[in-house]
């Protein structure tokens, strides 16, 4: 009778209790409590804007801090008050003054000041040898910042900002900047609370500080943080201390750290996400297939390359380069490998704004012949080039196809060296390497975001090449406050990059990510940076 | 008893400090830095990080330091790569997670895996065990990240109480316990046949059936116990691994655990991670093959003497 019984009790409770499950989906949870749910890639490195340099870490900061400026949820280009309420500049763009939104406060209530941003500016550019800040370079368009940064002038009081009084910031800038509110959007230029930062240790207190701990940490942004459990998520809630508190629509933000970007998609798909961080190429027909209307694939600030190291042979010769590069079918990478409506570059810069690049780069097999049979170049007897490249399914399809065209159009065999992430950037940066391949994604819309990385001992230069005529261009253009003629200005310089062609421009990045037809007021933008003030959730929409 | 337990304590700490050492001399040779970002650095940049974090001194240097921070002030240290997170906060937070998802699927793997080898050695050399070992060969060979992502899409998807990842909801557990379950089962069948086969050919069992003992007594009452011996040899460092938690699996269902650390912690070059887990991981093995070493005693008088 026991032997009966007992499997029947086991099934009636193993059915209750899956009928008692929850059968909504987490999309349909979250839309009722008017959370986002957001594929955000990774575990951050850190939340203090000072020690990250990540896109993913800046999508959770956007949301707890705030800059003087803030983007526009639909326009590019166009700077709506943020912490600061207005701002005015002089004739020549070289002094600004930013009049602080004296509502704007902390999460904890106390008022932010301009005394925060000169404390947050020191911060960044503290010249200790024991700050491993990152990225102090964003503020290099304070006047003095560089020297300051550098160790050559201890005085801070040289750099160009000050606090005039608890509500107005006056920034003194190295030379005319018409975009400095599209650079103040940039989390390197946020405030950060002095008040908290000090009660947690000194000014440059690095990675022991546990100020940026839930529990601790003060932003001025829309949302503060709630929750932050380490490879599981991210939570964010409304900041009741928010000057413009009335207009942010959502209650929360959840971020998931999923780096695996194929349980991502089933994720999507199942309703636990409302926003993909990305699609893998692969995926991309699945998801246009099954996903019509949320899928999105919008054009990115950002450019894929090979760097050559112009350092040894055979790279140290221009038309070597230019015949490798012109031997680059691009439209076949675009379009057969990752299909995410990508576009080939013609330049380095990505089209945008007002700048006109030049158009230079293109496939031509028979150009490249040409060039290689000018350059004197025979690779017989010769040691195999090398194409250094990560570890990832896309980079080494990339360096396969290539491997094709070049063995097709000049009769080169070269040879893919796959490294993992960091071995393979610490081979870049020791310049160990003939051919590499990279990217760069844009940090503010400028065409220098892509230009001044090429100036010589560069960071990520890494080719070994510079020019006196192109740094000669680019500190030209600093100092024009004109824009139409900076730009081209800027253009000329761009030119001489893409005839020397240290750096081979294959294609132009598309962002392709998934998005749920209940977020509102999401809209393509070219730094793909999304305000979240303006994020609404309609959950009729999902019907 | 009390012997044993010592000595074999004694043999885990020694194993441990070699292995740490090992560790950390090997970690610290793997080519890339933990720093390197795709933002360059600075030498100032690098120098102060490896200042910091007293990477700049000589190895032997930073090898006492090591030991000392964990002897002396209980400190495995900050993690280089997670900034501002200790290494034991890392392990206390995911290790919790870690267990109890790797608990579950190894009473899973029991239920599973010892009635799967008894029916096989029972029907020896028949279709039942044909299968039984199909399945077992199968559970060795179809891998995690087959298994996971198949049950995400043709479980998870179509059930609505059932998410694809996560670890939120109570029935988060179920799909990563069944992927990680496979494995164990696998081997306890293939190990419990091979027992059972073993023991059923044995003289007492033979007497016991001339003496007409049910099969049922006679599997439970006299075969089953000796021939668990060798699964429960498996089952200790088994243990161990599956409470430390899995890679594969963590990653496809995303969980918080502790497998990830492993993995990550080698390719983001943070070395102290590193280190934590293998000295955990250690003491954890030492201590599982303590425990199947007394249950093995407990089991069959003959071990007592020796």
């Amino acid at each position: 009778m026991i032997g009966v019984r007992l499997p029947l009790l086991f099934s009636c409770l193993l059915l209750v209790g899956l009928i008692s499950c929850e059968t909504r989906s987490d999309v349909q949870i979250a839309n009722e409590e008017g959370i986002l749910l957001l594929g955000n890639s990774n575990e951050p490195k850190g939340l203090d804007p000072h020690l990250v340099s990540g896109v993913l870490e800046s999508n959770i900061i956007r949301a707890l801090f705030e800059g003087l400026c803030v983007e526009h949820p639909s326009e590019d280009g166009t700077a709506l008050p943020g912490a600061a309420e207005r701002w005015t500049h002089s004739d020549d763009f070289t002094e600004w003054t930013f009049y602080l939104n004296p509502d704007a406060s902390w999460s904890d209530g106390v008022p932010v000041t301009a005394h925060d941003f000169v404390f947050a500016y020191r911060r960044l550019l503290s010249p200790d040898p024991n700050w491993p800040a990152k990225y102090s370079e964003m503020l290099y368009f304070l006047s003095g910042a560089k020297d300051y940064h550098q160790g050559k002038d201890p005085d801070f009081s040289k750099v160009g900002v000050t606090a005039d009084d608890d509500f107005t910031l006056s920034l003194k800038l190295r030379g005319p900047i018409p975009f400095l509110p599209e650079l103040t959007k940039h989390y390197t230029w946020y405030p950060v609370p002095k008040h908290v930062i000090l009660r947690h240790g000194e000014i440059n207190t690095a990675f022991a500080s546990p100020w940026t701990r839930p529990g601790n940490l003060v932003g001025n942004g829309p949302f503060m943080l709630k929750e932050w459990i380490t490879n599981h998520r991210i939570e964010l809630v409304r900041n009741p201390h928010y000057w413009d508190a009335e207009r942010v629509s959502l209650k929360g933000i959840r971020y998931l750290p999923v780096n695996n970007p194929y349980t991502e998609t089933r994720m999507f798909g199942d309703g636990q996400l409302h926003v993909t961080y990305t699609i893998p190429s692969e995926l991309i027909p699945f998801a246009q297939d099954r996903y019509p209307e949320m899928i999105r694939q919008e054009p990115y600030v950002g450019v894929y390359f090979l760097r050559a190291n112009t350092r040894r042979p055979p790279f140290d010769n221009a038309q070597v380069r230019t015949a490798f590069s012109s031997a680059i079918h691009q439209r076949a990478i675009t379009d057969k490998i990752l299909q995410g409506g990508q576009k080939p570059a013609s330049g380095i810069v990505p089209p945008f704004g007002q700048y006109q690049p030049p158009a230079v780069v293109a496939f031509d097999p028979a150009r490249a012949q040409d060039l290689l049979q000018a350059s004197g170049y025979d690779p017989a007897g010769k040691k195999d080039i090398t194409l250094l490249t990560t570890q990832s399914d896309s980079a080494r399809r990339m360096a396969e196809a290539l491997q094709a065209m070049w063995k097709e159009h000049l009769g080169i065999n070269i040879r893919i060296v796959e490294r993992e992430w960091t071995t393979y950037l610490q081979r870049q940066y020791d310049g160990d390497f003939d051919l590499a391949i990279g990217g760069w994604i844009g940090d503010y819309l400028d065409p220098t975001t892509f230009l001044e990385m090429w100036i010589k001992d560069g960071g990520n230069n890494n080719t070994g090449w510079d020019s006196p005529e192109y740094e000669r261009l680019l500190k030209q253009a600093e100092n024009t406050a004109d824009v139409e003629e900076r730009m081209s200005i800027l253009s000329e310089a761009e030119g001489i990059l893409l005839k020397e062609r240290p750096v081979f421009p294959i294609y132009w990045a598309t962002t392709n990510y998934l998005l749920r037809p209940e977020v509102k007021n999401w809209h393509p933008l070219l730094l793909n940076n999304h305000p979240f003030k303006f994020v609404e959730l309609d959950p009729q929409a999902a019907q | 008893m009390l012997r044993i337990i010592l000595s074999r304590l004694f043999q885990t700490i020694v194993v441990v400090f070699l292995l740490v050492t090992f560790t950390f001399f090997a970690v610290r040779n793997i080519p890339g830095s933990p720093f390197v970002s795709d933002k360059a650095m600075s030498e100032t940049e690098k120098a102060a990080l490896e200042a910091y974090y007293g990477l700049n001194d000589p190895l032997i240097v930073q090898y006492g330091n090591y030991w000392k921070n964990i002897l002396v002030h209980g400190n495995f240290g900050d993690s280089l790569a997670m900034k501002g997170r200790k290494v034991s906060t890392l392990i206390a937070e995911s290790f919790p997670v870690s267990l109890k998802l790797g608990l579950v699927s190894l009473i899973l793997g029991v239920g599973l895996g010892i009635p799967l080898g008894v029916l096989a050695a029972l029907f020896h050399n028949r279709w039942q065990d044909y299968l039984a070992m199909v399945i077992a060969m199968a559970g060795i060979c179809v891998v995690a990240f087959v298994l996971g992502p198949l049950f995400q899409i043709t479980i998870a998807d179509p059930l609505p109480f059932l998410n694809v990842a996560g670890w939120n909801r109570s029935t988060d557990i179920i799909l990563p316990a069944i992927t990680l379950c496979f494995g164990v089962a696998a081997y306890l069948a293939r190990l419990t046949r091979g027992g059972m086969l073993d023991v059923l050919s044995q003289d007492y069992i033979r007497s016991a059936k001339a003496k007409g003992v049910k099969p049922l007594t006679l599997i439970l009452r006299h075969a089953l116990r000796p021939a668990l011996m060798p699964a429960v040899t498996y089952l200790g460092p088994a243990f161990a691994a599956i409470i430390t938690g899995s890679f594969v699996v963590e990653n496809i269902f995303l969980i918080p655990g502790m497998g990830q650390h492993f993995v990550l912690g080698v390719t983001s070059k943070d070395y102290n991670l590193v280190l934590g887990l293998v000295l955990f991981y250690g003491l954890l093995m030492g201590i599982a093959n303590l425990l199947s070493d007394l249950a093995l005693i407990a089991m069959d008088p003959k071990l007592r003497k020796a």
